[in-house]
């Protein structure tokens, strides 16, 4: 008896963050996404010196040239030019800031305010109750049905109408569009962490409603958060470009990867290359974050731990 | 939940077109300008002096008989406007979505029953590829390589520029089949074929990733061992017994896919110059004709709100447990 109590003792759990990474790089697809998005970002932030040329600089004695591969190509540059002779290579390496920045402003903004207004529908339900709580929590989530009874590039499409068309006014309308999924998320895991024992403790112990929604229930919601901000992340890339393309989001000469799309549709028959690499960037971004999202709802989702 | 939503969509097109800077006279006097005797009569016009609440409740008295109000470019009505183009994005949509579920249903059914086989790993990395896939651009590529290299198929329009066709229902595939006009029905299925295919392509991936997974669930369940034990023919089972339990959450995924195809036929319309709703949206937002803004988002909102009502109804039918818990 006593024996089998010290061996318990002695089995430390592992650290939460190695327990993760155990079920993460299990997913081989998972590790994958994370390794291209490592390289997307350290592409990002080395724009300047990896691409060969700036991203805006017209060479007049090469437009539309092929990539090198092909009769008319030339190393100097690599994935060919467009209509008005800019290095498509620079363009797209320079684009990735731009598809990585929406991604992260738009997953910071709508995280944010998703996760407040979310905790709010379920502590005022939960904790303040009445009239009161009834009241905030059906306006609340009304809203974000109404916004959800909508598709999300149509009312993104409306946001801009309003707002005008610029890269800014998109990645605030897409912010918008993708709120309703985080308020639902951390709503839903509020309610459900509200009812254990350890916050019916904090209550007891005195904890005013700032304290228990940010430092008690928050953190113990973040998983299926985690997992939806990776999943929004790519789909705020794809919104974006799919804005860009449409001339809605940002605007030419903006190397932005839809905007670079939008461009080169004229061209199509004539010069694959302009309309084939930016979107293969797009794809292979989107992809990335779509293969680590599933890894991390692996790895997070405690229904599918042993 | 149907009319509080509805009620919230109509609040958001009413805002709409007055949060946009100018007020909507300016708008639609466009750049010529007007003089501010004549602005402010107009504004008394169009009753846009009046208190904001009773401007709403005389917008909503004005939806209810119909009218969403006339386009600044083209003066006619916005309703008639959307309802001429509208037989075309549901032909799109339709089509798409006929193409999606005959694909994805039967490539996941295989991959769940074939679980670990090389088709199953093939569907979830194309699946997974497809969900990812930015569809303008996928459209780009089709017409570089279909339109372009091969020449198999037309570039944008819903028939031969060559071809006019009567129209009596609005959908060309009937329509050019009643013309009797040699070639227009080819024609017209060949210009369907890439749009087709692009807009169907996040539907499809989505509803294969759907059914693998709800097959893999139902399969794991004790009736499907007891069915194996009683004897039962594998087709029988995995036909019958799996698949209409299986279906249950796939209906639901086909319900939300369709709202998502309105988005889509938006890139889609606009890559294939298909003369639909999501076109003259875009188009309407560049030409900054607000009415026709409003009402399209409007009425497309009331489509897609439609639409779930209607997945919701399908459960019944399909699944008669919850047909009997509504009913008692």
């Amino acid at each position: 008896m006593s024996e089998a109590i010290r061996s318990t003792a002695a089995a430390t759990p592992p650290h939460p963050i190695q327990e993760f990474w155990d079920y993460f790089s299990e997913n081989k697809g998972a590790v994958l996404g994370l390794l291209v998005i490592v390289l997307i970002t350290l592409v990002a932030v080395f724009a300047d010196f990896v691409a060969p040329h700036p991203p805006n600089e017209q060479y007049r004695d090469a437009f539309l040239r092929p990539p090198f591969w092909q009769d008319g190509g030339s190393l100097l540059y690599p994935l060919g030019t467009d209509a008005v002779g800019r290095d498509m290579l620079s363009r797209i390496v320079h684009g990735a800031r731009y598809s990585l920045t929406i991604g992260a402003i738009v997953v910071t903004l709508s995280l944010a305010v998703g996760v407040v207004l979310g905790l709010f529908a379920a502590v005022f339900r939960g904790v303040v109750g009445g009239v009161v709580g009834d009241v905030v929590e059906f306006l609340i989530m009304r809203a974000m049905d109404i916004m959800l009874a909508l598709p999300s590039l149509l009312l993104a499409i409306v946001v801009v109408a309003i707002l005008g068309p610029s890269l800014v006014n998109a990645m605030f309308a897409i912010a918008i569009v993708y709120l309703p999924h985080f308020v639902r998320l951390t709503r839903a895991a509020a309610v459900s962490e509200l009812s254990k024992d350890y916050v019916t403790a904090s209550r007891v112990a005195g904890a005013g409603l700032p304290r228990l929604m940010m430092v008690t229930v928050l953190p113990n919601c973040m998983a299926p958060l985690i997992v939806q901000a990776t999943l929004a992340f790519s789909s705020a890339i794809l919104d974006a470009a799919a804005l860009g393309f449409l001339g809605l989001g940002a605007q030419p000469p903006t190397p932005e990867w839809g905007t670079l799309l939008a461009e080169a549709r004229e061209f199509i028959l004539r010069a694959w290359w302009v309309v084939t690499f930016p979107g293969l960037a797009i794809l292979i971004t989107v992809l990335a974050f779509n293969l680590m999202g599933d890894g991390l709802r692996d790895a997070l989702d405690p229904k599918l731990k042993r | 939940m149907v009319i509080p939503t509805f009620i919230g969509i109509t609040c958001v097109a009413f805002a709409l077109i007055r949060l946009i800077p100018g007020d909507p006279i300016e708008l639609m006097v466009g750049e010529r300008g007007i003089d501010p005797e004549r602005h402010a009569m107009l504004l008394r016009q169009f009753g846009f002096d009046r208190p904001i609440w009773e401007q709403y409740i005389g917008f909503l008295a004005n939806l209810l008989q119909g009218d969403l109000g006339n386009s600044i470019v083209t003066k006619q009505p916005v309703l008639s406007e959307f309802m001429t183009l509208f037989p075309a994005t549901i032909e799109l949509s339709a089509s798409a979505m006929i193409f999606a579920v005959a694909l994805g249903l039967p490539a996941g059914i295989i991959a769940g029953v074939r679980r670990g086989s090389t088709f199953d790993h093939s569907v979830m990395t194309i699946s997974l590829a497809g969900y990812s896939m930015p569809i303008f651009w996928w459209g780009l590529l089709l017409i570089i390589l279909f339109s372009g290299t091969l020449g198999w198929t037309p570039v944008s329009g819903r028939i031969s520029v060559v071809l006019y066709i009567e129209p009596v229902t609005g959908f060309m595939l009937i329509d050019s089949l009643l013309s009797e006009e040699p070639g227009a029905f080819r024609s017209t299925l060949r210009h369907l074929i890439l749009p087709t295919v692009v807009l169907g392509t996040i539907p499809l991936a989505v509803i294969a990733r759907q059914t693998r997974s709800a097959m893999l669930e139902v399969l794991g369940e004790d009736y499907i061992r007891t069915a194996h034990a009683k004897g039962l023919a594998p087709v029988r089972i995995i036909g019958l017994h799996a698949l209409r339990n299986a279906l249950i959450p796939v209906v639901t995924i086909i319900g939300l896919q369709t709202g998502l195809l309105l988005a889509g036929a938006i890139l889609t319309e606009t890559i294939f110059s298909w003369p639909g709703i999501g076109k003259w949206l875009v188009d309407s937002i560049s030409r900054r004709d607000y009415p026709s803004v409003q009402g399209g988002v409007l009425l497309v909102a009331c489509v897609v709100i439609g639409v779930n009502l209607l997945v919701d109804l399908t459960y019944g039918l399909i699944n008669p447990r919850i047909r009997h818990r509504g009913g008692s």
